[in-house]
């Protein structure tokens, strides 16, 4: 084995390191890797390639991101870097990593809980949407305002015991 | 001025063009509000929605572009086509209304987007199944939006209520074309690539008879008028329309922000 592949997979991890620290732009409170939407690094030799998974079709910050990760394996040394995007299986806000949900609740935004798959049967005014627990008190007594928020993934809603608004990451 | 791209007659790419085309220019209509919705709250919901399909459109369109000889991207379908090129269906190119006109257009057009993204996450081209996978979670979201607003427009006011039935008179006509069968649609299910509209017909009546139930809305008789946008034969307004979206690029041939 020469040398350059048996240094190969330690090329990896550093990148998955480097990747670990790279905020998303929308969301800073949590890295990347904690968002779930890094699939795979891969070392083509001269440079390597990392494959995302866009959160929503018309994410803005897909392209913000991109060239993040390509500045942050450049700045670490371990460049040329590309990045490549994978649809399929489409992104789940189930693969936020507990850390992830964690570092989200810390910063206002109350995680999603995990998602119903398939028919999502439609509710109508009057009927509850399931109670978010407030981030910042813990009180099951909140409302939404909004099922869209400031970015794609992010609904509105206010607790009814502190009275402070927060967002809620929605389950996708 | 930059000239018109050639779009070659294959039923294929028709069939990818309805779709990308129907999530463009309703996209379009729904950023339209933007700094215009009746609420802050609406105003970002709309935004968001529209973002969503113009994602979606992206994805649909470069995908069509590989399917064209030579290839062209994304922006070139959306900017450099003549209008007898667009085959979104002419629901998707109406004004947009007033708030209940909007909604009830959502509510139809999200409904049918989400029963043919439900189907096409088995199609045979898996670069489409992987869009519809992702863009269905999108549009129960934006079905839902729709829903939730015309039930409480619907048992709102007596303006809200006049203006959800002005909507449905003025809608409902167009929601035949979204269940036409045609040559392009036999392509599809023969290769794989998608299903035929008119298998969505029972479907979506279902779905929003449901809604409509809620609110003691009926839906009005079937009317012998016939929509063609899928043919690219489109209403007037569609060359308004196009005319916002493609001034820039075609007075500044590939201008970029």
């Amino acid at each position: 084995m020469s040398a350059a592949a048996a240094a190969a997979p330690d090329r990896r991890a550093q990148a998955w390191a480097v990747l670990a620290t790279v905020p998303d732009p929308e969301v800073p409170a949590i890295s990347l890797c904690e968002l779930g939407i890094v699939r795979k690094v891969l070392d083509h030799g001269t440079s390597l390639e990392v494959v995302l998974t866009p959160t929503y079709s018309g994410c803005p910050a897909t392209e913000v991101i991109e060239r993040s990760v390509v500045e942050a394996i450049g700045a670490a040394g371990l460049g040329p870097a590309r990045v490549s995007l994978q649809r399929a299986p489409a992104w789940t806000t189930d693969w936020i990593s507990a850390d992830g949900k964690r570092k989200l609740r810390e910063a206002g935004i109350a995680p999603p809980g995990p998602v119903a798959d398939a028919a999502v049967p439609m509710r109508f005014v009057g009927r509850r949407a399931e109670a978010v627990p407030c981030p910042r008190c813990g009180s099951a007594h909140t409302e939404r305002l909004s099922a869209f928020g400031a970015t794609a993934c992010k609904a509105l809603w206010r607790c009814l015991d502190c009275r402070e608004p927060f967002e809620h990451f929605k389950p996708l | 001025m930059q000239a018109s791209i050639e779009i070659p007659a294959d039923a294929q790419l028709k069939y990818l063009l309805r779709l990308g085309d129907a999530c463009l220019i309703l996209g379009q209509r729904l950023g339209e509000w933007c700094g215009h919705a009746p609420v802050l709250e609406e105003d970002i919901a709309l935004a968001n929605m529209a973002l969503d399909l113009i994602g979606q459109a992206r994805g649909v369109l470069t995908l069509a572009g590989s399917r064209c000889a030579p290839r062209v991207d994304e922006d070139q379908l959306a900017f450099l086509r003549d209008e007898r090129d667009y085959l979104n269906p002419t629901l998707a190119e109406l004004p947009r209304g007033d708030f209940a006109f909007t909604v009830l257009r959502n509510l139809m057009l999200a409904t049918w987007l989400k029963l043919l993204w439900q189907r096409l996450q088995r199609s045979s081209d898996a670069e489409l199944a992987g869009i519809a996978a992702k863009a269905l979670k999108e549009a129960r979201y934006h079905q839902q939006h729709a829903a939730d607003w015309l039930v409480r427009l619907g048992d709102g006011t007596e303006a809200s209520r006049r203006r959800v039935e002005a909507a449905l008179a003025t809608l409902w006509p167009y929601a035949a074309e979204l269940f036409e069968a045609d040559a392009v649609d036999a392509a599809a299910v023969q290769s794989g690539l998608g299903p035929a509209w008119s298998e969505l017909r029972e479907p979506w009546r279902a779905e929003i008879d449901a809604v409509f139930a809620e609110v003691s809305l009926a839906a009005p008789a079937d009317s012998r008028f016939r929509s063609a946008g899928r043919l690219g034969v489109h209403s007037e307004h569609m060359g308004y329309i196009l005319a916002e979206m493609q001034s820039l690029q075609r007075s500044y041939p590939g201008g970029r922000w």
